[in-house]
């Protein structure tokens, strides 16, 4: 591995590599998980939270899930002040469609138009490429629930289920073994959790060091639900990853 | 003294234009087609300003046909209303298009459907509306004759009465008139009112 040329991005090296993208991803490698999963009533996301501290402000803002316009949501892995700064780029790409369509902007095109932005940053203007993964669920007309996974490079794709951040590739075998179709959004938060479990560096799981938020269908209409610690609780005594209060010691 | 007129039906819309490209006193064709076919459900009928509403129709009817190519799907009439009103907004207060439109199209969700985008970048979603001279004609009759739910054949009738009215009360009135129609099996010609034809033109 040649260390001259992974200082600009905006070339290439001898093998064809882009250093600079893959060191992006390796960042994201060391940052809180994430895992996504594609149910027929909806799409959820699960994500590990790094930063837990009692001295943290819980307010109603999430680390890891963010909603991007009223059908679609994105958990992230990666560098925070840079998924800040795409989210909003995101959300603003959302708008200005909503704006010129007065219709909500398919999902994949609004990925498409994210990693086409995130492209430009691995090709020309001399600046690092964003440090971030990112998970989008959401819903349109056309095509209904979808999940997407989007990297560094620009690249993406649809994905029944994916893991993105620290273990994601254990995390994505695991995923690919207990998958299976017509899985309902109950089940999958059953398998996200099991998974994020095995792959989580933690002892034991608790509400604090999770986010889980879903994105399905009520009287016709997309939500985006964030769930609440004493929800999420329970999830994880039910998956059984977690000593109910009386036993943990 | 040009003349766009439409309605919605029953699963179908029609949009009707004169046909007559005239500069200052003279005819130059009586064949003019004034109605775009944006992609296969949807009808644009445009009058106003020559240059402006060729080059408008024509920049609408290329950016849908991108918007497909690069997504895969079409956009729904009720986009591609909002999208034209959109550029007819943003150039309003710089260079205006001098153009009046009447978006028809067909979308399996929502049926047929109508609108009326003037050229300085309002819209109304309607079930008839006319632009020109001879608005004040096809409004009136489509007032008096209009149903929800007609038939084609009771839509032509309702046509060729607003058409006959244009002929008959408008002092400088189009002689010809085209007429398109889109439904479930998508955007087409339905006919021509011709009351002037062009000489034959004999071959060398």
């Amino acid at each position: 591995m040649s260390r001259r040329y992974d200082s600009r991005t905006t070339i290439f090296s001898p093998e064809g590599r882009l250093y600079q993208v893959e060191y992006a991803m390796e960042a994201i490698g060391n940052a809180g998980s994430a895992i996504g999963i594609l149910s027929k009533d909806g799409v959820i996301l699960v994500g590990e939270k790094k930063v837990t501290s009692k001295l943290l402000q819980t307010s109603a803002s999430t680390e890891k899930m963010y909603k991007i316009d009223d059908h679609v949501a994105c958990a992230v892995a990666g560098i925070m002040s840079d998924a800040n700064i795409l989210i909003n780029t995101a959300r603003v790409q959302a708008q200005r469609y909503a704006f010129a369509y007065q219709e909500p902007m398919p999902v994949e095109q609004l990925v498409q138009s994210l990693c086409d932005t995130k492209q430009g940053y691995t090709q020309f203007g001399g600046l690092r490429p964003f440090g971030v993964s990112f998970l989008f669920a959401g819903w349109n007309k056309n095509y209904g629930f979808q999940l997407y996974m989007s990297d560094p490079s620009g690249n993406y794709s649809g994905w029944k289920a994916a893991a993105i951040g620290a273990n994601n590739q254990a995390a994505q075998s695991m995923l690919k073994q207990d998958y299976k179709e017509e899985i309902t959004r109950e089940e999958a938060i059953q398998l996200a959790i099991k998974v994020l479990s095995k792959t989580m560096d933690s002892t034991s799981l608790t509400s604090e060091k999770l986010e889980l938020a879903e994105v399905f269908l009520s009287s016709g209409t997309v939500k985006y639900q964030v769930c609440s610690p004493e929800t999420l609780t329970k999830l994880l005594l039910k998956s059984g990853v977690t000593q109910p209060a009386a036993d943990a010691s | 003294m040009e003349s766009v007129f439409g309605l919605v039906g029953k699963d179908f819309a029609i949009v009707v234009a004169d046909s007559s490209a005239v500069h200052s006193i003279l005819v130059h064709k009586t064949n003019e087609d004034k109605i775009m076919v944006l992609d296969s459900h949807k009808l644009m009928g445009a009058s106003g300003e020559t240059g402006d509403r060729a080059q408008f129709t024509e920049y609408v009817q290329k950016n849908v046909a991108l918007y497909q190519f690069r997504n895969g799907i079409p956009l729904t009439t009720a986009a591609t209303a909002n999208f034209t009103r959109g550029e007819l907004a943003t150039a309003l207060r710089k260079n205006p298009y001098m153009v009046n439109i009447i978006l028809a199209g067909y979308d399996k969700d929502v049926g047929p459907s109508l609108y009326f985008i003037d050229y300085i970048a309002s819209l109304h979603k309607v079930d008839k509306a006319a632009f020109g001279y001879g608005s004040y004609f096809a409004l009136s009759m489509m007032d008096r004759h209009y149903r929800r739910d007609m038939s084609v054949e009771e839509a032509i009738e309702l046509v060729d009465k607003c058409i006959r009215e244009i002929r008959s009360r408008l002092v400088v009135a189009p002689p010809n008139f085209l007429i398109k129609i889109v439904d479930k099996d998508g955007a087409r010609e339905y006919g021509w009112r011709e009351s002037i034809k062009d000489a034959p033109v004999a071959a060398a």
